[in-house]
């Protein structure tokens, strides 16, 4: 391949330069159709008191999500339907379809104060630590 | 974890690319918005997915040919918490579409949803029906 270059210096940099480059374009196309990535991205926020995780959800219901707490987990779960069936799509970008995702959050969470709320497509869970699993204060006494 | 937090940012955001030289005046980030695109007999509808904006914060506005939207999203401040972990930015939204002849300029709606913004653009009467006649010569 690169023997037929030898004639002409540059031949073997085009060849290399092409090839570099069918490389970069297999790479990108593999990159856009892994289609299974990890969905939804989430923020943590830790407090005193437990933690706030968020999660960008648009064009849902709160219907439409299911919020789990077992332990120190916390799952996601949620659908995001496609309402048109009958039209010619020119482009498709936005995420549509089942999604579950899974966190261990540092702490046991009290299931029984957990609020979830759902504004302008962002998914706000507050999760609050389980009282007994809250750090204790032992008093050093002098002996 | 850098590495999946990499390849979620790239799945999920997309930062607005500008042109080389040319450099956005805040620290906050500006993303291009995901869009679906679809269309009828009578209408374009372009649905932008647009979390943490509303109809107080989105600007669709129509200069010549083109439609551009922008959103305005404010950093989220929680009292009493802090950020520990960080899987997505957040910030403004910006995308620009080039309209067709066909559109008519006068009757596209904009509505606000969920974080998702829907644009209605109706194609005008004269060009729904735009049939030519083939006469033999």
């Amino acid at each position: 391949m690169f023997w037929r270059g030898l004639g002409n210096p540059w031949a073997g940099f085009r060849e290399i330069d092409r090839l570099f480059r069918d490389l970069q374009r297999i790479f990108s196309e593999y990159d856009r159709s892994t289609a299974s990535y990890v969905y939804p991205a989430v923020n943590i926020y830790s407090g005193k008191d437990g933690a706030v995780v968020t999660a960008e959800l648009p064009g849902m219901e709160i219907g439409d999500i299911e919020i789990s707490v077992v332990g120190n987990t916390l799952t996601i779960q949620g659908n995001r339907k496609l309402e048109e069936h009958e039209r010619t799509w020119h482009r498709r970008e936005c995420p549509y379809g089942e999604f579950t995702r899974t966190l261990d959050l540092p702490f046991t969470i009290d299931r029984d104060k957990v609020e979830a709320r759902l504004n302008k497509g962002i998914l706000a869970i507050n999760l609050p630590r389980a009282e007994e699993d809250k750090p204790r204060k032992i008093p050093v006494k002098a002996s | 974890m850098a590495e999946s937090k990499k390849e979620l940012s790239k799945a999920q955001k997309r930062e607005v690319e500008r042109p080389q030289g040319v450099e956005n005046l805040s620290d906050t980030p500006v993303f291009t918005p995901k869009a679906d695109i679809l269309e009828t007999d009578t209408d374009v509808t372009v649905m932008l997915d647009l979390p943490g904006a509303d109809e107080e914060s989105v600007d669709v506005s129509l200069e010549k040919n083109v439609l551009t939207i922008r959103g305005r999203v404010p950093q989220p401040v929680l009292e009493g918490y802090d950020l520990v972990y960080s899987e997505y930015a957040v910030g403004n939204y910006e995308r620009a579409f080039t309209l067709s002849e066909e559109i008519d300029r006068n009757q596209i709606q904009a509505t606000v949803k969920n974080g998702v913004l829907r644009l209605v653009l109706p194609k005008a009467k004269e060009a729904q029906t735009k049939k030519i006649p083939i006469k033999t010569g």
